[in-house]
């Protein structure tokens, strides 16, 4: 096989085995993700380079994530590291389980790349069109071990799926023999598991099966899977990972993606090692597994992590102590607590001595990134139990008072309703002994103006999740400097980023520093430094940052070319009207359905958002398999099914849904929707793409998919809401008054997934039989996911309609205050927060797309069509308007 | 090594490839300038009215003054050349959207091919045993798929694989429509566009269900080795192997003399066959070629000794008598092997 980059890199018998480098890829690096996802390509390039630099001889580029648009992403990437010579000279692999982002990827580069990866899952005629492409762009390809039937997992299967897919791509397609390699499924073995015993083995045996029967093809894999078992114990971890590319790549595995850091050399295994790893890998004896296990604890030493619990209630009332913060035990806290009271001479020692050791040990774990936030929760759920026992005992003794760090205010802003990133952020700066006044949500800004002063805090801290709290936010550093609260303000939520308060917010408070916080682990440090001696320096870099990124933002802006809002209507996305012919909603008019069973809900949850929520970043179940988050991924879904049944058991996550389909038209972009009788009851205005775009892609509006009222063919559309969460502000209370912030947050991020999985059914329901348009698809939870679906259901506020102001049009259409008893605030938030709302439309080319940014012409066109003023509605849409 | 048996109608030039050096036409351009034409010429019964200049426009010329084209595809065939190129090398709706004649892409390119079967055709008919070709002329046009022309965001791109693919599928199309014997990708500069028109040539093959053998031919851009958007000369090579190419070579910004090494490269490489038309040397300081045949040939030879390739002509700045002095060389060597 020969591929290139800027340079030539070809496979030859010396050439024994080229290693993939792994790091540019969304979903195996939390770290990649997060500089793609914050648009920080530079660094991004970065990450690419030092890939290079260590070594690898083949760039793995990965834009699998579902909050990226991964098409646009992969191009953007790509062309980036195009202009950088020391990255582009080696060869790239497009990594991708999208055809569609497969093939954006293979127009960027102009060296022969590899395609990750293509395989019989969706039948021989996909496979075939897809590797007849690949053949035409010019790229080898990495076909995958699976086939109609799932993956392979035994030698025999193995065999079977590699043979016909070689066969179909040599002998059918002329593909060339020398370009094809097969994965042929490296899988952990010493799981417990007997069928996992010969996981090891039938690879080998399928890798020279292959090097001899299927001739000129290469066999690369993923070799960390193999060590899974025993993640925590590098060491064995290392050797296993050698072990295993001596062998495969003795049977005829030339290429891999390895991590070089995790990698011993094979003759520098201890022999002892070397003999129980390798009788795993080969299943030589019986009790390999076992034996490897026990040995693997006494190359451990003491095992940290499996110390006995009957063992640490042995330890000293101090240890124990720390170890059940650190551990977020409640079990013992109590006596424990009390046996140290009795010892110490004041109560406040208690505090002061083991229990804020505890928690600075905590804290130290968790900057380091050695605990993640679920367990650091948990552990100042100990910590308030522990402090709770402990207050009495402090009040009866006059004087004792508990130093702080410095209190901070926290605050939802008026119109939201959001609370849980709010609530994390207060949890773990309260471990860190900083005094928290939460003052809710739907704060007015002076109400938190009132509240500062009255409390004479030395931070605020502001959250919101849907973009008209931004303009709550620049008001409330309005209100603060004319107020003259000359405190720090920090600025987090969903919607808020680094260049937005860069350049909308700071301006507002010249007085004191303004800072965006990304997360509540980033929220530690940014408090400690803004109160502590270093606050100078800390605060004049912060304003050195933010003065490029708003430099950069100017200078950026001028870059993009717009169309005038009738230019974008000419270029509308067109569908051919002609011959379409709308299937008719079996139902018409409002439903209402209160019945749904709600744990066949709970199966449709996308449990990759709930893992993001407690800031453990991977796509769910690989997450739960991570090499640095795994363990605690698990932990923490074990807990959210235990949250889930209790829930589902005691009913508090009951789903009322509302829901209606209506005749509808389009003219220009509004879509006028009628009555059973033909009257017009309401018209949705929607927004169009205004940024040029290159010549074969379209403004679009969301009106471009309803059928032209100048075609005269019949259309549809329909609109919904659900909420789940009726009861949860009052069961998280009851947590939070029991002192388990932990569950409070659980129980709330359960109902937002839950929220979100009732629309999902919803949505499928309507499809298949509501509306009826297409009754023969058959999805799995995770086709949903990546919306294989036809038909699409955005939500206003979302990228396709970024206009809050429609979810009043949905709203009356459904009165869906009274009949599922969800209202909007003054800002448009849902309420309760476990709710989603959306528009339905049916047609198979209609599809998401992001607005992005909009001129004020269209504002104002758009004004006029919803008879609104001119400066509501920029108000409204100012997060999307480039002025 | 690879299947060289694609096409069907061509059995002929690739015999004929396997006992002789193939010997290329020389520089259109250079002899266009030579007949100082005016606005005039170029508008002549097809553009009388167009709203901007077309000077310098000189694919225009196989529509308004066929006359010259004929002329200048007859001195080379007299040269010796066995395959002389259509005058098409800006014919695609992105070269021409300049002076906005994207509309007459297929004229352009159907006529072009059209005037220089007709000279092919008197040739082969006068001298049946040395059969004259026609290869379509397809160039780079003037953006790059893999360079950013702002260098402030090196991410931006003003043209993309999608619209290459596009604008070559419609010169292709035209050009076989016009009857071409072979079609010739040169001055590849940037891969990527490379790429775009194999892609491009492959959709109209199987739309029209017919193929022709296909040449390409890579531009190296200076001491370096590599093409302008970086890649070495092997690099290029192997990003172009996917399609079983008639034959893969090297042209235009090197003299003969600078163009050797690379050419060794792709010689031993390359599992076609391989091609080399280089410049009259280096520009002097008034952007004339002035190596003279006599110096050219010099060179040359050094690559025949060294049995380097089997298709010779050559770019900017050759004329007819570099063609002769060139061909008259290849006649007395026997063509680079394939292994």
């Amino acid at each position: 096989m020969k591929l290139s980059g800027l340079e030539p890199l070809v496979f030859n018998p010396e050439r024994n085995f080229v290693n993939v480098g792994e790091r540019t890829n969304v979903t195996g690096s939390k770290k990649f993700l997060r500089l793609i996802k914050e648009e920080k390509f530079d660094e991004a390039i970065d990450v690419a380079r030092e890939q290079v630099e260590g070594g690898a001889q083949i760039l793995d580029v990965n834009m699998d994530e579902g909050m990226l648009d991964g098409e646009a992403a992969m191009v953007r990437f790509l062309n980036l590291i195009a202009a950088e010579p020391d990255i582009s000279r080696i060869p790239v692999m497009i990594d991708s389980s999208k055809w569609k982002i497969i093939e954006a990827g293979l127009k960027c580069i102009q060296g022969k790349g590899v395609v990750n990866s293509i395989s019989l899952k969706e039948g021989e005629e996909q496979f075939k069109k897809q590797a007849k492409l690949i053949k035409q762009f010019g790229a080898a390809v990495i076909v995958m071990a699976f086939d109609e039937n799932g993956q392979a997992d035994s030698y025999e299967r193995r065999i079977e799926i590699c043979e016909r897919s070689y066969t179909i791509l040599v002998n059918e397609l002329s593909f060339p023999a020398e370009d094809i390699i097969f994965d042929p499924n490296v899988f952990p073995v010493a799981t417990g598991m007997d069928e996992h015993k010969n996981n090891a083995v039938d690879f080998f045996k399928a890798t020279r099966w292959i090097r001899e029967n299927l001739p000129a093809a290469h066999i690369s894999g993923g070799i960390s899977n193999v060590s899974f078992s025993f993640r925590g114990n590098n060491v064995v971890r290392e050797a296993m990972h050698s072990a295993f590319l001596y062998h495969a790549i003795n049977e005829g595995m030339d290429m891999g993606i390895v991590n070089p850091s995790m990698l011993e050399i094979y003759d520098d295994i201890p022999k002892d090692l070397l003999k129980k790893v390798e009788d795993v890998l080969l299943n030589r004896s019986e009790n390999a597994t076992e034996e490897l296990l026990s040995f693997a604890q006494n190359i451990k030493g003491v095992a940290k992590s499996e110390v006995k619990k009957a063992e640490w209630r042995e330890y000293t009332v101090e240890k124990r102590l720390e170890y059940s913060l650190i551990k977020g035990i409640t079990e013992f806290i109590i006596e424990d607590v009390e046996e140290v009271r009795q010892k110490a001479s004041r109560p406040i020692e208690v505090i002061e001595g083991p229990l804020m050791n505890g928690m600075n040990t905590v804290g130290d774990l968790f900057g380091e990134g050695k605990m993640f936030l679920p367990q650091v929760v948990k552990s100042a759920r100990v910590m308030k139990k522990a402090v709770a026992y402990l207050t009495p005992f402090i009040e009866k003794e006059k004087g004792g008072k508990l130093l702080t760090k410095g209190k901070i205010l926290l605050a939802t802003v008026k119109g939201d309703v959001h609370d849980i990133g709010k609530n994390i952020v207060g949890v773990v700066l309260g471990c860190n002994h900083y005094e928290i006044i939460d003052l809710g949500v739907m704060v007015s800004a002076d109400k938190i103006i009132r509240e500062a002063v009255r409390y004479n805090v030395d931070i605020i801290g502001l959250s919101g999740l849907i973009t008209p709290s931004l303009d709550e936010m620049i008001d409330v550093a309005k209100e603060m400097e004319k107020n003259k609260v000359h405190v720090p303000l920090l600025i987090g939520g969903a919607t808020t980023s680094r260049v937005h308060t860069a350049v909308k917010i700071e301006k507002e408070l010249p007085s004191s520093p303004t800072i965006h916080v990304l997360d509540a682990s980033r929220s530690v440090p940014v408090a400690g430094s803004l109160l502590g001696d270093k606050k100078e320096d800390f605060i004049e870099n912060i304003q050195k940052e933010y003065q490029i990124l708003r430099d950069y933002h100017f200078k950026k802006r001028t870059e993009k070319i717009y169309l005038t809002i009738q230019e974008a209507r000419s270029n509308k996305y067109s569908i051919d009207w002609k011959d379409y012919k709308a299937v008719e909603p079996k139902l018409k008019g409002i439903q209402k359905i209160n019945n749904f069973s709600s744990s066949e809900i709970a199966s449709y949850i996308d449990w990759t958002p709930f893992f993001q929520t407690w800031e453990l970043h991977g796509r769910y179940p690989k997450i739960l398999d991570d090499e640095i988050v795994g363990e605690e991924a698990q932990k923490l879904f074990k807990d959210a099914h235990k949250m889930l049944q209790e829930a589902l058991d005691k009913n508090w996550l009951e789903v009322q849904v509302v829901f209606g389909f209506w005749e509808a038209y389009s003219i220009d972009d509004d879509i006028f929707i009628l009555d059973e009788s033909g009257q017009q009851i309401g018209v949705s205005h929607s927004l169009r793409q205004q940024t040029k775009k290159s010549s074969k892609a379209y403004n679009m509006s969301l009106a471009d998919f309803i059928a032209p009222k100048s075609s005269d063919k019949k259309d549809y559309i329909g609109a919904f809401v659900v909420t789940a969460g009726k009861n949860i502000d009052e069961i998280a209370k009851e947590f939070e008054n029991n002192l388990d912030d932990y569950n409070a947050i659980m129980i709330k991020a359960i109902a937002d997934r839950m929220a979100e999985a009732a629309a999902e059914y919803l949505h499928e329901k309507v499809r298949k039989q509501y509306w009826g348009y297409s009754k023969e698809e058959e999805l799995s939870n995770d086709e949903l996911i990546r919306e294989k679906y036809k038909g699409i259901r955005p939500a206003p506020g979302y990228p396709a309609c970024p206009d809050h102001t429609e979810k009043t049009t949905i709203f009356n259409l459904l009165d869906a205050q009274n009949n599922v008893g969800v209202c909007l605030t003054e800002s448009l938030a849902m309420y309760p927060a476990s709710s989603v709302s959306g528009w339905y439309f049916s047609h198979p080319e209609s599809k998401y797309f992001g607005l992005g940014k909009i001129k004020m012409d269209q504002i104002k066109d758009l004004s006029n069509r919803k008879k609104e003023e001119i400066s509501v509605m920029r108000k409204w849409l100012s997060p999307n308007l480039d002025d | 090594m690879k299947e060289i048996f694609f096409w069907h109608n061509m059995n002929d030039i690739l015999s004929i490839a396997k006992h002789k050096i193939l010997v290329l036409d020389g520089a259109m351009g250079t002899m266009i300038q030579r007949h100082k034409l005016e606005e005039l010429d170029f508008r002549k019964n097809w553009f009388e009215g167009h709203n901007s200049p077309l000077k310098g426009n000189n694919d225009l010329l196989s529509l308004t003054r066929p006359d010259i084209i004929k002329d200048i595809h007859s001195a080379y065939f007299q040269s010796g050349a066995d395959i002389v190129e259509t005058n098409t090398f800006s014919g695609t709706s992105i070269a021409q959207s300049d002076y906005g004649l994207e509309k007459y892409v297929y004229d352009i390119n159907f006529h072009s091919a059209k005037i220089a079967k007709e000279i092919a055709f008197n040739f082969t008919s006068k001298e049946p045993n040395k059969p004259r070709f026609v290869a379509g002329s397809i160039g780079p046009t003037n953006r790059t798929a893999s360079i950013s022309p702002d260098v402030n965001d090196p991410g931006f791109r003003n043209t993309s694989f999608d619209e290459l693919n596009i604008a070559y599928q419609e010169q292709v199309a035209a050009l076989l429509d016009g009857g071409v014997d072979l079609l010739l990708i040169e001055t590849v500069f940037d891969t990527l566009n490379a790429k775009a028109a194999l892609f491009a040539v492959e959709e109209v093959f199987q739309k029209q269900n017919k193929s022709v053998p296909v040449m390409v031919s890579g531009t190296i851009t200076d001491a370096s080795g590599r093409t302008l958007t970086g890649q070495t000369t092997e690099a290029f090579l192997i990003s172009m192997s996917h399609f079983p190419l008639f034959s893969i070579g090297l042209n235009c910004a090197l003299g003969a003399a600078d163009m050797q090494p690379y050419l060794k490269t792709l010689s031993r490489n390359a599992s076609f066959f391989v091609s080399a038309h280089p410049n009259a040397g280096l520009p002097n300081e008034f952007g004339e070629y002035e190596e003279t045949p006599e110096k050219m040939v010099e060179q040359i030879k050094l690559f025949l000794d060294d049995n380097l390739v089997n298709i010779i002509g050559g770019c900017c700045g050759t004329t007819p008598s570099h063609i002769k002095a060139i061909s008259e060389l290849a006649a007395q060597y026997t063509p680079r092997k394939i292994y």
